[in-house]
């Protein structure tokens, strides 16, 4: 990703454009933060706001039509907030005291013939820019069209006051001056570099108002006489002169001098009605009480759509415009820490953001592509996604991983593909889910497991991908490449990308078109279970009818989440958020789990075992239709460990081996004998610190085989350590006849090395 | 990581091979290319490190991290 790249995915989030207030006010008063300060009672930070961008506030603020108004969003859950009578309220506090530095003094000095608002307002902008300022007014004061105004609105030793301000800048009135006659003002040209003259001024020729150093503008209609688009004509013209003196372009980036329309979304959904405040003194307008209370129905507006709806781009505390950024400098950096590590690898990559995003940012596109940028340079950190990498070899080694034809059968019209992860979870689901659909469909249909490699996908691992990829592919050609029968919506997603969608079917569509098993028990539930849809099936709209069908069909009532269908929210799996970042996978799970208080039906494992993880009853859509041994309550079942998951996997090869194909597997090279005694706590202590009981045997087998251990006479507790793959294990355990009991375990990854003697 | 790791219950292991216990002594910890000498529980005989729990979980995956994040 380049500058310009970086640029262009910003510009996608919306969040800093500005609220339509901002946009719709002339002169692009930061009116949201103005009101929060008056909603605060911070009236000094109130008027500091107004003095940034508004010219002679205390006169301006008191006449301000308030065109922006028009454009507020409250509009559409009650009224639109009162900005005009907001700004009254806040200049007829105490001025906080200001001293005015203007730039240092510019050799040039600019004629103004124009004495209302837009030319002491160009005054005022043109003076503090160092340039020497001379008023031509026909009055005999300056400002008397002001000072035509009546005294209760707009008090005149107000703005005598304010016009002050531009004599202690330097500026020079000179009064009762023929400001409509040509003559006259051609004079001036002699001695000024530059003019402004008003807009009304129709006796002069167009001759002379082509001049280039000769200034105009203005409004017809009821734009003229708005005191806030007359002070924006009278900037445009400052910047207009400034630009010409200093011999810049006229128009590059200013397509914004005036309204535009703003990109930002604010959502109102949720907003409740509220009125506008009406001032007990309709006269005299808001006290501040009033005023505080009426700001405080400002809804403040921003998009932050994506972040309400994702834990993980909350949890970094911003959003994605800034989250590119850092992205974009953590892939630059040549040394030095990459602080944008954490978020790059945490984000789940399932795309809720993109679907929820008015202007479809991919928060997921960005850190894959971040993921595979680290991974190409070395600067992937090894501990983000080892264990899910080690997961995916075990599944695509021979201890899981097979391809066989159904027996009886030469060629394969199908092949059931069932996914590693429900074979980890229910690998009794998966052995009726085969049975079913050998009776069901002819032409044969074949056997493969192994994982869709979607963990180096997501790893950013593309080498490691494309590889394993094709070692499935060749093993799926040599059965013929009949149709693959897919049970995981994330295979389903892996496969549509990488091979011709004509070859993969949903086993959601095979069973919602070929009708369900004739023998099965479904055991439903009477109360209604929520549908949790996988973020995986976000555009699968085709297989999510499936699933709806099939929930009818066994007479299974059930409600929608909100966050359903397009809108579905990840387990926490997704992207190995699990992985990167366990404590945020965390979050994200009781998350969902809290989108309704009904016992959850899926159908996607992983989900599933998650959500169970997360003490919430869910039932995957098999544990209904095929629940032939009489569970009873399949939602309480609980969430199977990690090597829970390694041994069902390496079970259920060897029993579809032999009870299928009569080929008997016994090559099991962990059988020797050993015998571990583990406590629920040890348990949950090996679940949360990823450490499986494979790779604990091997330990033991290395320690008692070698002598390599501790002892400590106190507690009489062997404690030993052995580095396998990345990673040293350590293990304090105890021997007796019935075998090794253990009372700990932890890992680390820096490599250890004593003196040796 | 120049400080002393090796705290009074440490040293109540012995080396079972060896049959010592153990005691405070040189250590090396790679990891990513980066070398940090420490000072650990080692069997002063055989020099095998032991590595406690709270060291491995704590001080340890600490650096690690950093040390990925280089
Ligand atoms: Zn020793």
């Amino acid at each position: 990703m380049d500058q310009k790249e970086l640029r262009l995915i910003e510009s996608k989030c919306i969040q800093e454009e500005p609220p339509e207030c901002t946009a719709a006010c002339p002169i692009h008063i930061d009116v949201r933060t103005f009101i929060a300060n008056v909603a605060r009672g911070k009236w000094e930070e109130a008027w500091k706001i107004l003095r940034k961008t508004m010219p002679f506030p205390g006169i301006l603020g008191r006449i301000c039509d308030a065109p922006c108004k028009e454009y507020c969003k409250r509009k559409g859950a009650g009224q639109a907030i009162e900005i005009g009578m907001l700004e009254q309220a806040c200049v007829k506090t105490q001025a906080p005291k200001q001293r005015i530095i203007p730039l240092p003094k510019k050799e040039k000095c600019i004629a103004i013939a124009v004495s209302k608002l837009s030319g002491l307002t160009a005054a005022w902008d043109l003076s503090r820019k160092g340039y020497e300022v001379t008023i031509f007014e026909a009055g005999g004061e300056l400002g008397e069209n002001l000072l035509s105004m009546p005294d209760e609105m707009l008090p005149h030793d107000l703005v005598r006051e304010e016009l002050g301000i531009l004599f202690s800048l330097g500026v020079e009135a000179v009064l009762n001056s023929s400001v409509d006659d040509e003559k006259f003002l051609s004079d001036l040209l002699n001695r000024f570099d530059a003019l402004y003259v008003g807009p009304d001024d129709g006796g002069l020729s167009s001759n002379f108002l082509e001049r280039e150093n000769v200034f105009s503008g203005g409004f017809s209609h009821y734009k003229a006489k708005s005191p806030v688009w007359q002070a924006a004509e009278g900037r445009w013209a400052a910047t207009s002169i400034d630009r010409y003196l200093q011999k810049v372009s006229q128009t590059a980036g200013r397509e914004k001098d005036g309204p535009f329309p703003t990109r930002l979304y604010t959502n109102i959904d949720n907003v409740a009605f509220a009125t506008a405040v009406k001032p007990l003194d309709d006269e005299s307008g808001y006290t501040p009480q009033e005023a505080m209370q009426e700001a405080g129905r400002c809804l403040h507006c921003e998009c932050l759509e994506c972040v309400k709806a994702c834990s993980y781009l909350e949890k970094f505390g911003s959003y994605p415009r800034k989250y590119s950024r850092e992205i974009y400098n953590n892939s630059s950096i040549v040394m030095g820490p990459r602080q944008a590590n954490k978020l790059v690898n945490s984000c789940s990559l399932c795309g809720l953001c993109e679907a929820i995003c008015p202007e479809n940012f991919a928060m997921q596109t960005l850190c894959l592509e971040a993921r595979r940028d680290m991974v190409q340079k070395g600067k992937m950190p090894v501990s983000a996604h080892e264990f899910a990498l080690l997961d995916m070899q075990f599944s695509n080694s021979d201890r899981f991983a097979m391809a066989q034809h159904e027996t009886g059968h030469e060629s394969s019209a199908y092949v059931f593909f069932p996914g590693c992860q429900l074979c980890a979870s229910s690998p009794d689901k998966v052995k009726n889910v085969y049975a079913h659909l050998r009776e069901t469909l002819s032409g044969g249909v074949g056997l493969m497991l192994g994982c869709c490699n979607a963990p180096a996908f997501w790893a950013g691992e593309e080498e490691l991908f494309e590889k394993q990829f094709s070692i499935f592919s060749g093993k799926w050609a040599d059965l013929g490449r009949p149709q693959i029968i897919l049970a995981c919506s994330t295979c389903y997603k892996i496969f549509k990308e990488n091979l011709n969608k004509a070859n993969i079917v949903s086993l959601w569509s095979i069973l919602d078109e070929t009708g369900l098993p004739r023998d099965c028990t479904v055991i439903k539930s009477d109360v209604p279970l929520a549908l949790h849809d996988p973020c995986t099936t976000r555009y699968e709209s085709a297989l999510q009818n499936n699933v709806r069908n099939l929930l009818q069909k066994i007479d299974q009532p059930f409600l929608e989440l909100t966050a359903k269908r397009e809108y579905a929210e990840c387990c926490g799996y997704g992207g190995l958020m699990q992985n990167a970042n366990p404590d945020l996978a965390k979050t994200v799970i009781k998350r969902l789990a809290g989108k309704s208080s009904a016992d959850y039906v899926t159908y996607c494992a992983v989900c599933r075992d998650n959500l169970a993880g997360a003490e919430k009853r869910t039932v995957h859509i098999l544990d209904l239709i095929f629940n032939k041994d009489g569970e009873s309550v399949p939602a309480a079942r609980k969430r199977p460990g990690w090597s829970q998951r390694q041994e069902n996997r390496l079970r259920l090869k060897h029993d579809l081996l032999s009870d299928l194909w009569a080929k008997d597997e016994t090559n099991r090279k962990d059988n020797d004998g050993i015998v571990l005694n583990i406590s629920s706590e040890v348990w949950q202590i090996l679940e949360d610190r990823r450490i499986l009981v494979t790779d604990l045997e091997e330990v033991i087998r290395h320690a008692e085989t070698s002598g390599q251990k501790f002892f400590n006479p106190d507690t009489r507790h062997f404690k030993t350590s052995l580095k396998l793959y990345n990673t040293t294990f350590w293990l304090e355990y105890t021997t007796s006849d019935n075998g090794f009991t253990i009372y700990n375990a932890y890992s680390h990854r820096m490599v250890v090395s004593g003196k040796e003697k | 990581m120049k400080n002393n790791y090796a705290s009074p219950e440490d040293l109540r292991w012995k080396c079972y091979k060896c049959n010592i216990f153990l005691s405070v002594g040189p250590a090396t910890l790679i990891y990513m290319g980066n070398k940090i000498k420490a000072q650990l529980p080692v069997c002063p005989q055989c020099g095998f490190v032991f590595i406690s729990e709270e060291l491995a979980l704590g001080k340890m995956a600490e650096v690690e991290q950093i040390l990925e994040d280089k």
